[in-house]
């Protein structure tokens, strides 16, 4: 079994975003960058699926950073090989999923794997684009996974609840929280990552117009810490009742 | 020329937060001067509300089923969409539905898609909308560049508005042939049933690493319960197993916006205030009086959760007769 999974570089969750001075992208020189967690949820997916099958793991980002190392992380877990696509910086979400075509297309899967959207944008369309553009079969938000033969049956989580999906292969999933827990790689993958193939390629970006600019970028306003009660839990509870009743007004 | 509205019909009932994404793309349809088409698939006992909360026109798509698979919706929206030579807008509410299914339509017309939008500016021109990023902890406004707009709207965020429109009815019949299908929706699970969901909820009682095992979360419960309140969860207790991801708030997690959020024995990591931030209030109950969640709280409860939160629960019997 072939599989890819397309990863995205991101700054971590401890990233406070701070407003460049250009006012339209954000200032991220103190972040720390990791693989997307979502995506992490995918390559772990492909790992057991490798595991249990045989066959070929391969992870797909497109990124304009130049660093290989955070891509390396996910060599690292287990995935034998990496393709990145060097781009030339954030895009719309359309053109991400063209250019990210282009190498599936190519390398012709048995099935591709998306984290359910990338940490730091939160787009949460190019899977859904990509299955459009290639004609795939898609299940997102998937937190259950069976492959049998060629028919995979997902579990997608939905507002209060969960819904059964069958496809065949090849297939497309967007991972969710909940489909597994990814491991950590071990030394000794951490060894045998510096060795595997990373290929490297251009963009073909789409010569389709663009969706949308940046007009600006903004934080939100901060908070002010309210009032501070200790003492009596009698006391406490009664500050809590009026706080419902006299400010939110629910009680 | 039109503005469409994918409605999310889940167990033969609208759900909510499509009548909140009706009555905004309404507002954007009375701009253009052009009519609100709510899109529907199947029957839905609450179906006379969508003229109420501003569709103009009911597209109702009947294809047999209660369980439509996403190609068949993408399909039959699509068809739809390219009958219009001049549609401006769709929409749909940013939920597991809308997310999924928008941006597959908005890939046929090759384009992205503004997910999740928190406002929409109808008086600039071109049209700017307000987006969350890094799950709640910035903000972007971005501006459309063309025509047409794809849009799903957050939950609980913008309000339904009463235009008592016609809300007409026109049936159309989609065949499907099964073997023709790329998915197949087999089943669709009620989990809880009864639970309030939290993204949709007016209040959230959360609760984090102090409660220290599963068994305890029945305090939350019992409150939630009480307060008619969905049932929320740091990272860390869920990544405890303490319980179900769907509960967790925060990046990785979901992003809520509830009149009041409750959070017990939640220190208040930055993931998990970018998930609840935008909360009109917060409620804190924690022991350590140095938590950052305090510096975040309009009421912050210094005190041992175990005793306070059961304490509540009873006294909020008393006051509200229960």
């Amino acid at each position: 079994m072939k599989i890819g999974i397309c990863v995205k570089r991101v700054p971590d969750t401890e990233t406070r975003p701070k407003v460049a001075s250009d006012g339209k992208t954000f200032d991220l020189s103190e972040a720390k960058y990791v693989i997307s967690p979502y995506d992490e949820f995918g390559i772990e997916e492909a790992l057991k699926l490798k595991e249990a099958n045989g066959g070929e793991v391969v992870l797909i980002s497109l990124d304009s950073s130049g660093d290989v190392s955070v891509i390396r992380n996910g060599l690292a877990m287990g995935a034998d090989r990496a393709i990145i696509v060097e781009g030339d910086g954030e895009r719309d979400p359309y053109e991400t999923a063209v250019v990210l075509s282009d190498v599936l297309k190519e390398e012709n899967f048995d099935m591709v794997f998306f984290g359910k959207q990338g940490v730091g944008h939160d787009y949460q369309q190019v899977p859904s684009i990509v299955a459009e553009i290639m004609n795939l079969p898609m299940i997102s938000v998937v937190v259950e996974l069976k492959v049998e033969g060629d028919t995979v049956t997902a579990v997608r989580e939905i507002e209060g609840g969960e819904e059964v999906v069958e496809a065949k292969l090849p297939v497309l999933i967007s991972a969710q929280k909940g489909l597994n827990v990814p491991r950590y790689p071990s030394l000794r993958g951490i060894m045998a990552a510096k060795r595997k193939p990373v290929d490297k390629k251009s963009p073909n970006y789409s010569s389709e117009k663009l969706s949308w600019e940046v007009e600006k970028v903004e934080l939100p306003p901060p908070r002010k810490a309210g009032k501070i009660v200790e003492g009596e839990v009698e006391d406490q509870v009664k500050e809590i009742v009026k706080f419902l009743s006299e400010e939110v007004k629910i009680i | 020329m039109a503005v469409y509205v994918l409605i999310e019909n889940r167990y033969n009932k609208i759900k909510n937060p499509s009548f909140e994404s009706l009555s905004a793309a309404k507002k954007l349809a009375e701009k253009f001067s052009t009519d609100n088409i709510a899109i529907l698939f199947g029957e839905a006992e609450n179906s006379s509300e969508l003229g109420k909360y501003g569709a103009d026109k009911v597209i109702k798509v009947n294809t047999g089923s209660d369980l439509v698979s996403r190609d068949v919706i993408i399909d039959a929206v699509y068809e739809i969409l390219s009958n219009d030579s001049d549609f401006k807008a769709l929409f749909a509410s940013a939920t597991s539905f809308g997310k999924d299914i928008i941006p597959g339509i908005s890939a046929r017309f090759k384009k992205g898609i503004a997910q999740d939008i928190t406002e929409l500016f109808y008086d600039s021109d071109p049209i700017m909308i307000k987006r969350p990023v890094f799950a709640g902890k910035a903000f972007e406004v971005i501006k459309f560049t063309d025509f047409p707009y794809f849009i799903t709207t957050r939950p609980n965020v913008f309000k339904k508005a009463e235009y008592n429109s016609s809300g007409e009815i026109k049936e159309i019949e989609k065949s499907v042939s099964p073997d023709s299908l790329k998915t197949t929706l087999k089943e669709m699970k009620s989990t809880g049933s009864g639970q309030i969901e939290l993204t949709e909820a007016n209040v959230i009682v959360s609760g984090g690493r102090g409660m220290k095992g599963p068994e305890n979360f029945k305090i939350i419960e019992d409150l939630a319960a009480l307060l008619n309140a969905a049932v929320g969860a740091s990272r860390a207790a869920v990544d405890e197993g303490w319980i179900d991801h769907q509960h967790q708030v925060g990046q990785t997690g979901k992003t809520v916006s509830p009149t009041v959020y409750i959070a017990c024995g939640i220190s208040g990591a930055i993931q998990h205030l970018a998930g609840m931030s935008s909360s009109k209030y917060i409620i804190a109950i924690n022991k350590d009086p140095d938590a950052p969640i305090f510096k975040v709280a309009d009421l912050g409860i210094v005190a041992d959760l175990f005793k306070v939160v059961p304490a509540l629960t009873e006294e909020l019997k008393k006051v509200l007769n229960k």
